[in-house]
């Protein structure tokens, strides 16, 4: 018998030598490939909201370490991302929606993904923690374990209620981010964690009941799978009254202008209105169509609430400030 | 049971690679020296703005 470790290089081995007429199975990612581990997407929403808790921040930070921070934080959340999908290579094989990507598509080996996961995430702790300050590298530390453990690994394919918790680590950037600042952690920061944190659900659900064929597919328990889709309307429906008032919660509580508290209303009364739509159409592609409505209004919701945030505060736009 | 295979190095000198995979090789290794250069550029200026004025503060 072959002892665990030689098989595992028997099978390395064998997997350079079955690739026959004498064409060697060598990588041929292009760097693209490699940006595309790092989930640039969900990358940029990370910069947004943490250029946000950062803005936030009370005194000046000097703008060149304000951005090194920043980098720090979107190629840590990158790591994430890559690492996300190192482990998650086996489900996204499964699933149209995610099939394309680098690793089941076979531009990127599993290992290749890992080790460029693991080495962006030392830089990244490397670099907060040396420019900033240590607490928002153990804080971004904490949001890579929180996103790579506790999401991936654990609660993602075990309970539907994987996104409500996993959406933490999505909401931590903006805590980081003032805690590269200030060395501190403050109410604004977690009033935008809390925001990120509420609007996850009935962002992600939306996008689970138009494709919950695909989780179903690939066995991730999402809401619609387990509790089905009625229920998981519902849910939005309640997550989305309880996202329409926190999310005017910087406004009343001082840190953002009236503007942005009438912005913030309008837009969680639309959110609602879409959610309730999703509530009542239920069959056919009017309740696909409301669905997709939700998941694209979800996104414009946040980008907005975020740059308003940013641009109060960053490009002096806050004539219109609360008192 | 011996082991199947030698273990070879993982570098093989008779494997040729095809020039898509040349290209590909290429462009990650510029990837990856641009990369290290905004690094180190990153932090050179990094250093130079945490220390001020006394980056020239040294005995001579």
């Amino acid at each position: 018998m072959l002892a665990a470790s030689e098989m595992t290089k028997y099978v390395s081995d064998l997997s350079y030598r079955l690739e026959g007429a004498g064409v060697a199975h060598v990588c041929d990612a292009s760097p693209s490939d490699f940006v595309q581990l790092l989930k640039p997407r969900v990358m940029s929403l990370v910069v947004l909201s943490a250029l946000a808790g950062m803005l936030l921040a009370p005194g000046h930070v000097h703008p060149v370490i304000g951005f090194a921070s920043l980098v720090a934080i979107a190629v840590g959340a990158g790591a994430a991302g890559a690492l996300n999908m190192w482990y998650d290579a086996d489900i996204d094989a499964i699933m149209i929606r995610t099939r394309g990507r680098p690793i089941p598509s076979g531009r990127i080996d599993r290992d290749a993904a890992l080790g460029f996961g693991l080495t962006l995430a030392a830089f990244s702790l490397l670099t907060l923690g040396l420019v900033a300050n240590w607490l928002a590298a153990s804080l971004l530390a904490f949001t890579i374990f929180f996103y790579i453990v506790i999401y991936s690994m654990w609660l993602k394919r075990i309970t539907p209620q994987n996104i409500v918790i996993g959406g933490a680590a999505g909401a931590l950037p903006p805590i980081v981010a003032y805690a590269a600042a200030t060395g501190a952690v403050s109410v604004s920061s977690i009033v935008l964690f809390a925001i990120i944190v509420i609007w996850t659900p009935p962002h992600f659900w939306a996008l689970a009941l138009i494709k919950s064929g695909d989780y179903a597919r690939a066995g991730i328990p999402m809401m619609p799978n387990v509790k089905g889709a009625d229920h998981t309307r519902l849910e939005i429906l309640l997550y989305s009254m309880l996202l329409a008032p926190v999310g005017v919660l910087p406004f009343a509580l001082g840190f953002a202008s009236v503007l942005y508290g009438v912005l913030a209303t309008v837009l969680g009364v639309l959110f609602v209105a879409l959610a309730v739509q999703v509530y009542r159409r239920r069959i056919g592609e009017a309740a696909e169509k409301a669905a997709k409505q939700l998941f694209a209004f979800s996104i414009l919701y946040l980008f907005l609430l975020l740059a308003l945030i940013v641009a109060e505060h960053g490009l002096g736009l806050a004539a219109f400030a609360a008192p | 049971m011996s082991p199947i295979v030698d273990h070879e190095p993982f570098i093989r000198q008779d494997v040729a690679l095809t020039p898509a995979q040349q290209k590909s090789r290429r462009a990650r290794n510029i990837a990856i020296g641009l990369a290290l250069g905004l690094f180190a550029l990153l932090f050179y200026v990094v250093t130079i703005v945490k220390l001020g004025p006394g980056v020239l503060n040294r005995p001579l």
